[in-house]
């Protein structure tokens, strides 16, 4: 039984990687490796965090919207960040690494100080947080309903969205063009897809995906406590990325496995706090084998995107 | 850039400056500065409600208040200085080290170790000597590792140093839980092994160490055939196998440098100043480090500069956060990333001007290197219809930034 409630948990963690992991790979795959995605996680997060208390406040207890409302919000913060990454990545040329970590630095900034405010009431937000818990409404005797059935609406929807960006990426005329912009800007320019457009446009939905990572990690996995955590948890969805060779369909045993290592300390008994933190360890170092192990076979499909990290300009060619 | 249909000429276009006189860049930063300040407040008197110029004063004050607000604006400034000295002849090999974090961690820990250790077994000015050795070593393990592998086998080094980030972290707390069983987590400061304290300041050492090594990487990189070594495979990798030099080779020794750096100042931390080790011993400095190098141009010496204001900012709303009673720092985070945005967003505006279309071309053809574009296109006077895009016809002098 212990193996089913371990399993379980580790699948709704990994609703949080899953999104973080997804996002990053569509902004990636157009060539922009955008390290703002701890904080897009948190800005995120505090968006969707505040419009459940406006809601609450203003005494609205639909399901629907509660749950509706501080979605689209989260999105809409999340493509607002996204937007501003690319204006200066793309629009105004800047330097991609610098870019993200100054982003970082004000989304987990800005998250922190809107919910600094509303810290004392978390009480109300967490009542709010069981709508976003359980889909189903079903709790679990069975092992099937428990692994698969018992979870929030948030954790479905991110293993449809992986699948989707999956489909979209490797089966469509848009997946193509996209991931031509990612590996060389200049063939795909000459071939006459937009490449600013394409780079816009994967950079925003990438960070509105990922934001949603954030808003599921607050209303349902710390059941609407703010902890600060998601950082920490973004630039794990970062490395997810790599673990997974880019592949959204691969992220999403990926992000169970490291969901999974994340809270496997709680699960073995007689566990010390130091061999937690060696469990912790395993995510990173994975990662790096990963890592290592890609290059040194060099597939070519297995590669991260040709010009990763490099601003497109026209002039230069 | 520019998608406008053919017969209309756009809005605006870009131009790219082409020989821009030396004082130019920098007073585009500086207004990006200021602009940044006049925002930060107007946030505060958003968000705080405190009058802007109250705020100014406050970080004023907080930041050179009295002397002891200066002698840790000082020590808090040969600190990120260092961490940005580490980090820059990796990046101007293009090189992107975002790893500094870790590899300060680990000469930290590496130096913790040997207090921890050999700590009153041996003579207080040897163990300095050989936790010294012992951290600069590790830094540069640390940063030898991706190194090695990116010059073998081409692996992404953004990716593999910003792994190793956290790996150092969790070995740290690992350590920390082993060495402090049961306890709060914390290392109680080591007794032994500590620089000795210079007018009843231990962090003398680290602002020396700075300023030496400010001048040093500054000669290093300007006047060395290291230097230029580096400069030529940051420009292309291409060009620098083809004077002969030898790419996998510049890659290892100046990450091992960097490394080394790096190592260096986890000792300073440590034994200068810390006296202990924790996860947040270089407390995302590693990354603000990044930053402060790229704003100053990859020039030591404007690092004392962009070192400055960062600090300045960190602790001059530190202080406004204690006015007005708020114990977090969030607030200074949010300011300091919307500072480094703005600034980051002006480099273009070094880099290129922007021409408005209803400027006429008797306003904007003697500033604007029009007229050679012009000319390659045999369309003598740009006027009204079919006007070239500069922005595509310029491309003389286009392989600068980046």
């Amino acid at each position: 039984m212990a193996f089913v409630s371990f399993l379980s948990s580790a699948i709704r963690l990994s609703a949080t990687f899953l999104y973080g992991s997804t996002g990053e790979i569509i902004t990636e795959k157009a060539g922009h490796l955008n390290l703002g995605i701890p904080g897009v996680m948190s800005v995120g997060a505090a968006i969707g965090c505040l419009t459940v208390f406006k809601l609450l406040k203003a005494k609205v207890y639909s399901t629907i919207l509660l749950i509706l409302l501080p979605f689209l919000a989260t999105i809409v913060a999340g493509g607002l960040m996204g937007l501003l990454y690319s204006f200066l990545t793309v629009s105004l040329r800047a330097n991609q690494n610098v870019t993200g970590l100054a982003l970082t630095t004000l989304g987990v900034g800005l998250a922190g100080h809107f919910m600094n405010g509303i810290k004392a009431e978390s009480g109300i937000i967490a009542r709010a947080s069981k709508l976003y818990s359980n889909l189903f409404g079903i709790g679990g005797d069975n092992w099937f309903v428990e692994i698969f059935l018992s979870h929030g609406i948030l954790v479905y929807l991110a293993i449809i969205i992986a699948i989707v960006a999956q489909i979209v990426l490797n089966r469509t005329r848009v997946g193509l063009h996209l991931r031509a912009v990612g590996e060389n800007p200049a063939t795909a320019d000459a071939a006459g897809v937009n490449v600013t457009g394409y780079r816009y446009v994967a950079t925003i939905v990438g960070s509105a995906i990922a934001a949603l990572g954030g808003l599921f990690t607050i209303m349902d996995y710390m059941g609407g406590n703010w902890e600060y955590i998601l950082e920490g948890f973004g630039w794990l969805s970062i490395a997810l990325v790599i673990f997974t060779l880019w592949r959204p369909a691969l992220a999403i045993p990926g992000s169970i496995i490291f969901g999974g290592l994340y809270i496997a300390s709680s699960y073995i008994k007689g566990i010390t706090f130091a061999q937690i933190e060696l469990i912790k360890l395993l995510p990173y170092v994975m990662t790096i084998v990963v890592l290592i192990f890609t290059s040194i076979v060099g597939s070519k499909k297995a590669q991260p995107p040709a010009s990763l990290g490099l601003n497109y300009f026209r002039e230069e060619r | 850039m520019n998608q406008a249909p053919k017969t209309r000429e756009p809005l605006f276009h870009l131009v790219k400056r082409d020989v821009t006189k030396k004082w130019i860049p920098w007073a585009i930063r500086a207004g990006a500065v200021v602009a940044a300040f006049i925002l930060l407040g107007l946030m505060s008197l958003i968000s705080l409600g405190v009058n802007p110029f109250k705020v100014y004063k406050y970080m004023f004050e907080g930041a050179f208040g009295d002397s002891f607000r200066v002698m840790r604006l000082l020590r808090d400034l040969a600190i990120l200085l260092l961490f940005a000295l580490a980090v820059t002849p990796a990046f101007k090999m293009k090189f992107w080290n975002i790893g500094a974090e870790g590899q300060v961690l680990m000469g930290g820990f590496a130096c913790m170790i040997c207090m921890f250790y050999l700590g009153g077994k041996v003579n207080d000015v040897l163990l300095i000597f050989i936790s010294l050795a012992a951290s600069v070593l590790m830094g540069a393990i640390w940063a030898g590792i991706p190194a090695l592998f990116k010059a073998k086998w081409n692996t992404n080094e953004t990716l593999f140093t910003l792994m190793m980030n956290y790996v150092a972290i969790q070995i740290i707390l690992y350590t920390i839980k082993i060495w402090a069983p049961g306890g709060t987590g914390t290392l109680t400061p080591s007794a032994y092994g500590n620089l000795p304290a210079i007018g009843g300041e231990h962090f003398w050492f680290s602002i020396i160490v700075a300023l030496v090594m400010t001048a040093v990487m500054f000669v290093y990189l300007r006047y060395t055939k290291h230097g230029y070594e580096i400069n030529v495979v940051g420009e292309s990798e291409n060009t620098a196998r083809y004077i002969g030099i030898n790419v996998r080779k510049v890659v290892i020794r100046t990450l091992l440098l960097s490394g080394l750096i790096c190592g260096l100042t986890g000792f300073l931390l440590v034994a200068g100043i810390d006296h202990t080790v924790s996860s947040t011993t270089a407390g995302g400095r590693g990354f603000t480090a990044i930053l402060v190098s790229w704003l100053a141009k990859f020039n030591p010496i404007a690092m004392i500069f962009t070192s400055l204001l960062v600090v300045f900012l960190s602790k001059g709303m530190d202080e406004v956060m204690t006015q007005v009673g708020v114990t977090n720092s969030f607030f200074s985070q949010v300011v300091t990333g919307i500072t480094f945005l703005m600034i980051i967003g002006c480099e273009f505006f070094i880099n290129y001007r922007v021409v408005f279309r209803h400027r006429k071309n008797d306003e904007a053809a003697p500033a604007a290197p029009i007229p050679e574009a012009a000319a390659d296109t045999a369309a003598p006077a740009p006027t009204t219809e079919e006007v070239p895009i500069p922005s595509e016809t310029t491309q003389a002098n286009a392989a600068e930034e980046e």
